[in-house]
C-alpha cells in the first residue's frame, strides 16, 4: 500500500490557482518520490516532474566521426533503430556484398518506434561490406555498409 | 476485490493506470524492460518487476515473460493498457489460466475483435453498415480482391490497430510494394502479417463511441472525433464529435450500443465508425476491445474514470452507471505529443528530454511519463504525452488548447508540438468538424 497518492490534474490546477494569486513565479513541491515544479510562463503555467536522485543530465556525446573517415563511401543509418537487411523475416536481403547500387536503391530498413524507414544508398557503386549486424540496434549515423564507388 | 494489480505496459498509459490503482487502494506492480527501469512509471509504481531486454519481443510483447512476472509478483489481476498484448487472446487466456483476472473483455470478444475480418462479420451480423472490402490471404488474392473493391483502397492488418501496417493504394501498380510494407509492419507490430482490403472513402470523419458493458447491459459514454490523422495515426481527438446533426449522432451511439449488446461485451471498448463528412451516413469499421489512447477526452466530458470502470467490471461487478445518469459537460480536445520531428517528415526523435515543462492550470490535464531528464528509448512508440483541455464549449476548449501549447516546452528531443500549434491556429480547425484529409493541406498527409 502506498500513502503517497499521485496528484491529479485537478490538484495541479488548484496549486496553479493558488500560485496565480501570489506574486511568486515558481513553486516546488517535493514528495518522497518526486519533485513537481510549477512555473509561471507568460500568461500561463507549466508543470515539470523530476527525480531527486537523478544525476545531472550527461552531456550528449556526438557520434565518433573518426570512424567514418575510412576509404570509399559509406551508407549510414538515417536514425537510431533496429537494422534489417530484408523486408520481412525469410525474405531475400535487399542487397548483398557485390550488389550494384544507385542512390535511390533501398539497401535496408531501420525500425524505430515501430516505424519502418527505408534506407536509400545515397550513392552509386558496389556494396563492399555490410558492417551492421542484421536485427541489431544501430545508432543514428552509424555506418551500415561500405560502398566501392562506381 | 483486486488488491495487487500488475500493469503489463509502459509509458504514459502505465502511469495513468498506476494513478487509478493507487486511488482505489490497490498495490500497483509494473513490469518493465531494461530500457524502462528508470522511467517515471517505474519510479511511481509500488513494485517493479524486470521483464527482460529492451526489445518488445523480449519484454512487453512476450506472453510467457509477462505472465510469469505477474504470477511471480502475486498479482491477482493484469491490466494490459493499449497496444502490446492488450488485444492478444493468447495472452488473455494465459493470464486467466494462471489464475489471475485479465482486465479486458471475454476471450471470445478479443478473438472476434482482434481479427478485423471477424469484426466485420460480427458488424454485419449485428445489422451495422460496413465499408466494402474483404480478405486478402496472399498477393494473388489481394489483387483479385482489389479488382472487386476498386481503387483507391486501404490495406489493413487483420490483427491491426493504431494505424500500424495500414497503407493507402491509389493504383494497381503500387499494390505489390505496399502489400510488402504493410505485411512487414503488421508482422513487426502485431506478430501477424495477415492483411485485408477496404475501399477508401475520400471525405470521411473518424467517429468512435466509448462503450462500457458488464456482459448483460451496455451503455455509451458519447462520441469522439479522431479525424485529424497522419498516415492513419491519430494526432488530435475531441469529445463529443462536433457538428454532426443530433439524429445522426444518436443513430451512431445507438448502433455502437447495439453492437456491444450483440457481443454481450464486458469492459471498456470503442466502436469505430467512418462517417461521410457530407451526408453523415456512417459505416462500422471495427471495435477496439481495450482502453484507447484518447480515453481522457471522454473522461473530461463525463467525469467517469474509465480505468476504474474497467477494473470494477473485470472484478465481476455489475455496472452501477446507467445510461440516463451519464451527463455530458462541455467539450474536450486531446493532442498527442510524439517524439517526432514534424519538420523532417515526422522522423522519430528518441533521446533525453532535458526540459519537460508541460502546461498546467484549470481545464488542463497532462498524461505523460516524461519529466525533466526523461528518456525516450528508440524501441517503442513515439508518444511522450497527451495534452487534454476541457472547456464549457468547443470555442473555449480551442482557446485553452492554443494557450496551453503556447507554454509547453520540451527540449532535447523534437516533438509534434509545433504542428499542434499550427493546427490549433488553423481556421478550419477553429471552425470544427474537419475530415481525415485535414492534414494533407499541411503538406504532411
Amino acid at each position: 500500500m502506498s500513502f503517497d497518492l499521485p496528484l491529479t490534474a485537478d490538484d495541479v490546477a488548484e496549486i496553479v490557482a493558488i500560485l496565480d494569486k501570489t506574486p511568486y513565479d515558481r513553486l516546488d513541491l517535493r514528495t518522497s518520490r518526486f519533485t513537481l515544479k510549477i512555473l509561471r510562463s507568460g500568461d500561463g503555467f507549466t508543470q515539470e516532474i523530476s527525480f531527486a536522485q537523478d544525476a545531472p543530465a550527461a552531456a550528449i556525446v556526438a557520434p565518433d566521426e573518426t570512424a567514418a573517415v575510412a576509404q570509399g563511401l559509406v551508407i549510414r543509418a538515417p536514425l537510431p533503430g533496429t537494422f534489417y537487411r530484408a523486408p520481412q523475416p525469410g525474405a531475400a536481403a535487399f542487397v548483398e556484398v557485390g550488389s550494384a547500387i544507385e542512390p535511390d536503391t533501398v539497401v535496408a530498413i531501420v525500425e524505430t518506434m515501430k516505424l519502418m524507414t527505408s534506407v536509400m544508398a545515397g550513392c552509386s557503386g558496389i556494396v563492399e561490406e555490410i558492417v551492421a549486424e542484421n536485427a541489431k540496434m544501430v545508432d543514428a549515423d552509424a555506418v551500415l555498409m561500405r560502398v566501392k564507388p562506381a | 476485490m483486486i488488491k495487487r494489480l500488475f500493469i503489463a505496459n509502459r509509458g504514459e498509459i502505465a502511469w495513468r493506470i498506476i494513478r487509478t490503482a493507487k486511488r482505489l487502494g490497490m498495490t500497483a506492480i509494473l513490469g518493465v524492460s531494461e530500457a524502462d527501469v528508470e522511467s517515471l512509471p517505474a519510479r511511481m509504481a509500488d513494485e517493479v518487476v524486470l521483464l527482460g531486454a529492451a526489445a518488445s519481443s523480449e519484454s512487453y510483447l512476450n506472453v510467457e515473460k509477462v505472465v510469469a512476472a505477474a504470477k511471480g509478483a502475486r498479482a491477482d489481476a493484469v491490466h494490459p493498457g493499449y497496444g502490446f498484448l492488450s488485444e492478444n487472446a493468447t495472452f488473455g487466456r494465459a493470464v486467466r489460466d494462471a489464475g489471475m483476472i485479465f482486465v479486458g473483455p471475454e476471450i471470445a470478444s478479443l478473438e472476434a475483435m482482434g481479427d478485423k475480418l471477424m469484426a466485420r462479420k460480427a458488424g454485419i451480423a449485428a445489422g451495422l453498415p460496413v465499408v466494402p472490402g474483404g480478405e486478402a490471404a496472399d498477393k494473388a488474392a489481394a489483387k483479385a480482391q482489389a479488382e472487386v473493391t476498386g481503387y483507391p483502397l486501404l490495406i489493413k492488418a487483420v490483427s491491426g490497430g493504431g494505424g500500424r501496417g495500414m497503407k493507402r493504394v491509389d493504383a494497381p501498380a503500387q499494390l505489390d510494394s505496399q502489400i510488402d510494407m504493410a505485411m512487414a509492419e503488421a508482422q513487426a507490430a502485431f506478430g501477424d502479417s495477415r492483411i485485408y482490403l477496404e475501399r477508401f472513402i475520400g471525405r470521411g470523419r473518424h467517429v468512435e463511441v466509448q462503450i462500457l458493458g458488464d456482459g448483460e447491459t451496455a451503455i455509451h459514454l458519447g462520441t469522439r472525433d479522431c479525424s485529424i490523422q497522419r498516415r492513419f495515426q491519430k494526432l488530435v481527438e475531441e469529445a463529443p464529435a462536433f457538428g454532426i446533426p443530433q439524429d445522426r449522432h444518436e443513430a451512431i451511439t445507438s448502433a455502437a450500443v447495439k453492437f456491444a449488446a450483440h457481443l454481450k461485451y464486458r469492459g471498456a471498448g470503442t466502436v469505430e465508425f467512418l462517417v461521410d463528412a457530407t451526408d453523415f451516413s456512417f459505416y462500422f469499421l471495427e471495435m477496439n476491445a481495450r482502453i484507447q489512447v484518447e480515453h481522457p477526452v471522454t473522461e473530461a466530458i463525463t467525469g467517469v474514470d474509465l480505468i476504474e470502470q474497467q477494473l470494477l467490471v473485470a472484478d465481476g461487478q455489475k455496472l452501477t452507471l446507467e445510461q440516463r445518469f451519464v451527463a455530458f459537460d462541455g467539450h474536450a480536445i486531446e493532442v498527442r505529443i510524439n517524439a517526432e520531428n514534424y519538420e523532417k517528415d515526422f522522423r522519430p526523435s528518441p533521446g533525453a528530454a532535458r526540459v519537460a515543462q508541460w502546461p498546467a492550470g484549470p481545464g488542463i490535464r497532462v498524461d505523460t511519463h516524461i519529466g525533466a531528464g526523461g528518456n525516450v528509448p528508440p524501441y517503442y512508440d513515439s508518444l511522450i504525452g497527451k495534452l487534454i483541455v476541457h472547456g464549457r464549449d468547443r470555442a473555449e476548449a480551442v482557446q485553452k488548447l492554443e494557450a496551453a501549447l503556447g507554454v509547453l516546452r520540451i527540449e532535447g528531443i523534437a516533438t509534434t508540438a509545433p504542428l499542434h500549434r499550427r493546427i490549433a491556429a488553423d481556421p478550419r480547425f477553429v471552425a470544427g468538424g474537419v475530415d481525415t484529409k485535414f492534414l494533407e493541406a499541411f503538406g504532411h498527409g
